[in-house]
């Protein structure tokens, strides 16, 4: 399979397959995460590295945590404890738009389009650096016409490549699930992230359109993008994925090459929804 | 009664000073909700600061320009004042604290507290008198029969509509920029905008200071066509003309708040005119109505025709239905 053949060239292949294990070359690192809800504990992560250039599936039962843990790791909710780095840089307890800034874009799993505003603006938004976005300059049109023609014209590469061409014009809100998860996805990519975070990519999408939408994903790798997407269909995950961790109740239970998670005990108990990995967690713990 | 005369008073009021007023101070709120989505209730207050701002300084013995400039100082600081313990919240508190704060502020001007600064209940008055001393218009009444200004009102009309041109265009080149592209995806949805490396509070606070200092302004241009502050001229209901003013014309559009101004003053002057003929006529029998009752009437007419429009015309006059109905979606 390709994702093995890439597992193996950027030396995954020597890496063990247990919760919180240390990659040759992360792009993020998080530390001791914790996250509770009044008495419930939402996320507890002692050590997870996602390696970079790499597709990194985050699976797991409803409610295992994985839309918080992605909310937490983007700024978009505090953490109780914990430290986090991205690219080297500490970016824990930083706001979500500096998280952005920093490299690491993510979607959403309930799609954010920009209802009333049209794809094309849609994709200008998200480039970085503007001179225009700033008060005074915004005022004198020639100080960010040319770079807003750049844009546009990157923006209009963009769309050609994700099949949102022939709607460029129309407003966001009129395009069908599968097309917003679409221009979600290059709307993220006008940001030049390092790391994009798919938020369910595949969620409410028209079975057809999954596997243009898995292409789109692999794409993303060959561009030298680290991708982490939270999926929780099995068959989507082994096909795309070079490496697969596995969250229930909170922690990761598991993680490793997909087909060695997929064999895992816990992971099946998790999905199956027995309480043995649970149980199993309380004797380790006592 | 003559329909001739009401309509030219009509116009009068739809074209006079204090429309263009309204004008100028929607076209700021047109900037916090209609393209940024800021729920601001408390616009009064910025037009409130903006007036005693002017009329302060120049009973202090200050020179007008410099009260004009104090007014604006004084609206940045309240858009700070509102802004930063709000906006990092829903928007729903801006709603509140921004209705709540502009009452508080009325208040405590009309307590009495430094009543020599303010005036208290009384107000400031005679400060304009700089002002009209730069009127070019010589003494008499321009226009057309009933539909015709006096020197003055000309003075203060041509002033203000000229604030409304520039603000229009300073405004509109800002709508149509990448900053106002972030201002249209906050008010789309935050989140996005955050996750795309947007710095959402630091553009609400922009919108909102800017959008107050045009607000301010329009409170200066009232207090000098009327010549007079007083405190109870600022109650909450003037934040809801300006919406009115500005859901009739069309929220988040350019012209919208100038449309929304002159049709509401019109059709406000020309239901008084027609009550009051009617009531002379014997159209409504004064046993139903007595002239004392056409103000809150009026009011009242004014509620029923804004629940029209958001039932036929949701997006106003020149607004796009489009857009609308995808909020719908």
């Amino acid at each position: 399979m390709p994702a093995d053949d890439a597992a193996v060239a950027s030396g995954l292949a020597g890496v063990a397959s247990e919760p919180g294990v240390a990659k040759p070359d992360p792009i993020l690192v998080v530390d001791g995460l914790r996250r509770t809800f009044g008495g419930l504990l939402a996320v507890e992560v002692e050590h997870l590295e996602i390696p970079r250039g790499l597709i990194t599936s985050l699976i797991g039962p409803n409610g295992a945590g994985k839309t918080t843990l992605f909310n937490l790791l983007t700024g978009f909710d505090r953490a109780n404890a914990g430290h986090w780095s991205f690219d080297g840089r500490e970016i824990s307890g930083m706001p979500p738009h500096r998280v952005a800034r920093a490299g690491m874009v993510r979607t959403f799993q309930l799609t954010k389009a920009l209802a009333k505003m049209s794809v094309l603006d849609n994709m200008k938004l998200a480039a970085t650096g503007q001179t225009g976005e700033r008060l005074l300059p915004s005022l004198v049109r020639p100080l960010w016409r040319p770079q807003e023609i750049a844009i546009e014209a990157r923006a209009d590469e963009l769309l050609a490549r994700f099949n949102l061409a022939h709607v460029r014009d129309d407003y966001a809100g009129t395009l069908s699930g599968g097309q917003r998860k679409l221009l979600e996805m290059a709307r993220a990519l006008m940001a030049e992230p390092k790391m994009i975070m798919l938020d369910e990519p595949m969620a409410g999408v028209n079975p057809a359109l999954v596997e243009s939408l898995l292409t789109h994903v692999r794409d993303l790798r060959e561009q030298g993008l680290t991708v982490l997407f939270v999926e929780h269909d099995m068959d989507v995950v082994m096909g795309i994925s070079d490496w697969v961790v596995c969250l229930a109740e909170g922690s990761v239970i598991a993680e490793g090459r997909p087909f060695e998670v997929a064999g895992n005990d816990e992971v099946i108990d998790a999905y199956l929804g027995t309480h043995r990995a649970a149980r199993h967690r309380r004797e380790a713990s006592s | 009664m003559d329909i001739v005369e009401i309509l030219a008073d009509s116009l009068r009021a739809g074209f006079g000073p204090l429309a263009a007023a309204y004008a100028l101070s929607t076209i700021g709120l047109n900037l916090h909700y209609g393209y940024t989505g800021l729920l601001n209730f408390g616009h009064i207050a910025f037009m409130m600061v903006g007036a005693y701002g002017t009329a302060i300084t120049v009973d202090q013995g200050g020179p007008l320009w410099l009260g004009i400039l104090i007014g604006m100082g004084c609206a940045v600081v309240l858009g700070l004042l509102f802004g930063i313990p709000t906006l990092r919240l829903r928007v729903d508190y801006l709603a509140i604290v921004t209705i709540a704060a502009g009452e508080v502020l009325r208040t405590i001007v009309r307590s009495g507290d430094r009543e020599s600064l303010t005036g208290g209940v009384f107000g400031i008055t005679q400060f304009a008198g700089d002002f009209y001393s730069l009127n070019p218009f010589a003494d008499g009444r321009y226009g057309w029969g009933r539909f015709s200004y006096s020197q003055r009102q000309l003075w203060v009309a041509v002033v203000a509509w000229g604030l409304v041109v520039l603000a229009t265009l300073v405004i509109s080149s800002i709508a149509t920029s990448p900053f106002g592209r972030v201002l249209r995806s906050i008010r789309e949805d935050e989140d996005a905008s955050r996750s795309l490396g947007k710095d959402v509070f630091a553009y609400k606070l922009q919108a909102l200071v800017v959008g107050g200092v045009i607000a301010g302004l329009a409170g200066t241009m009232i207090a000098l066509e009327r010549s007079a502050v007083h405190p109870d001229s600022y109650l909450p209901v003037g934040t809801f003309t300006a919406y009115v003013v500005l859901l009739l014309g069309g929220a988040g559009t350019r012209l919208g708040p100038i449309m929304g101004a002159v049709i509401y003053w019109f059709l406000f002057e020309f239901t008084d005119g027609f009550l009051r003929g009617a009531l002379a006529e014997g159209w409504i029998p004064g046993s139903i109505i007595d002239s004392t009752d056409i103000g809150p009437i009026r009011l009242m007419l004014v509620g029923l025709g804004l629940m029209a429009l958001m039932i036929f015309r949701p997006q106003g006059i020149l607004g796009n239905r489009e857009e609308v109905l995808l909020s719908a979606r």
